[in-house]
């Protein structure tokens, strides 16, 4: 899923019969420090987002179909969820860092794998 | 999805046999203000698009999906055209 912001709406009125009644947004994907990600995209509604809220988008078919209610529809990209907020761990802080792997536990799959293939 | 506008059409007499009777359209991806983004790629067509239309178009598994119970050998399909784009004003990037 993406961080994104609404820039837009746009209308259509020939469309896929599964698109019918959703709003279609204009979503432009946003880096954690909320700066633009590349270029806007159509994502089809299924929370009632507004324009400027940032909200979660999933470019994953089956997410976004589901998430609109359809089965096997053409939809691949979905607002899913309006953001409040967004919080980082600070870079180098113990408190907010994820729990560190110790180096022997990562290292036993590929050892393991090693010993499969030879 | 992304916004695209129709800017040819393609024929080919010999194609995989779920691709026949679909219309082919060259599709240049564009941005909210209609500015290219991007190189032009191969459409199937769902909805009777025409050159020169605002189109929205849909890729991957889904792009086969309009076409169902048909299995249409798609990765990119047009599943909309566009009436009208309406653009908030711009913010800055801060909440």
């Amino acid at each position: 899923m993406l961080i994104a912001r609404v820039v837009g709406d746009l209308t259509a009125t020939q469309k896929h019969a599964s698109h019918e009644g959703r709003k279609i947004l204009l979503v432009q994907p946003l880096d954690l420090d909320g700066s633009d990600r590349g270029a806007p995209m159509v994502a089809l509604d299924s929370v009632g987002a507004g324009m400027h809220e940032k909200v979660l988008v999933t470019t994953d078919g089956y997410a976004a179909f589901t998430a609109v209610g359809h089965k096997l529809a053409p939809i691949d990209a979905a607002v899913v969820g309006i953001i409040d907020h967004v919080e980082l761990a600070r870079q180098g802080s113990a408190a907010g860092a994820p729990p560190a792997v110790p180096p022997a536990a990562s290292k036993k799959p590929h050892k393991k794998r090693q010993a499969q293939n030879g | 999805m992304q916004l695209g506008r129709v800017i040819g059409k393609v024929w080919a007499s010999v194609k995989n046999p779920g691709l026949e009777g679909q219309r082919l359209l060259v599709v240049q991806p564009v941005r909210p203000d209609l500015t290219p983004h991007g190189k032009p790629l191969i459409c199937t067509d769902s909805t009777g698009a025409g050159a020169g239309e605002i189109i929205y178009w849909v890729r991957g598994r889904e792009a086969s999906f309009p076409f169902l119970p048909g299995e249409v050998a798609s990765d990119a399909t047009i599943v909309g055209i566009v009436d009208e784009i309406h653009l908030g004003k711009k913010r800055g990037p801060s909440c």
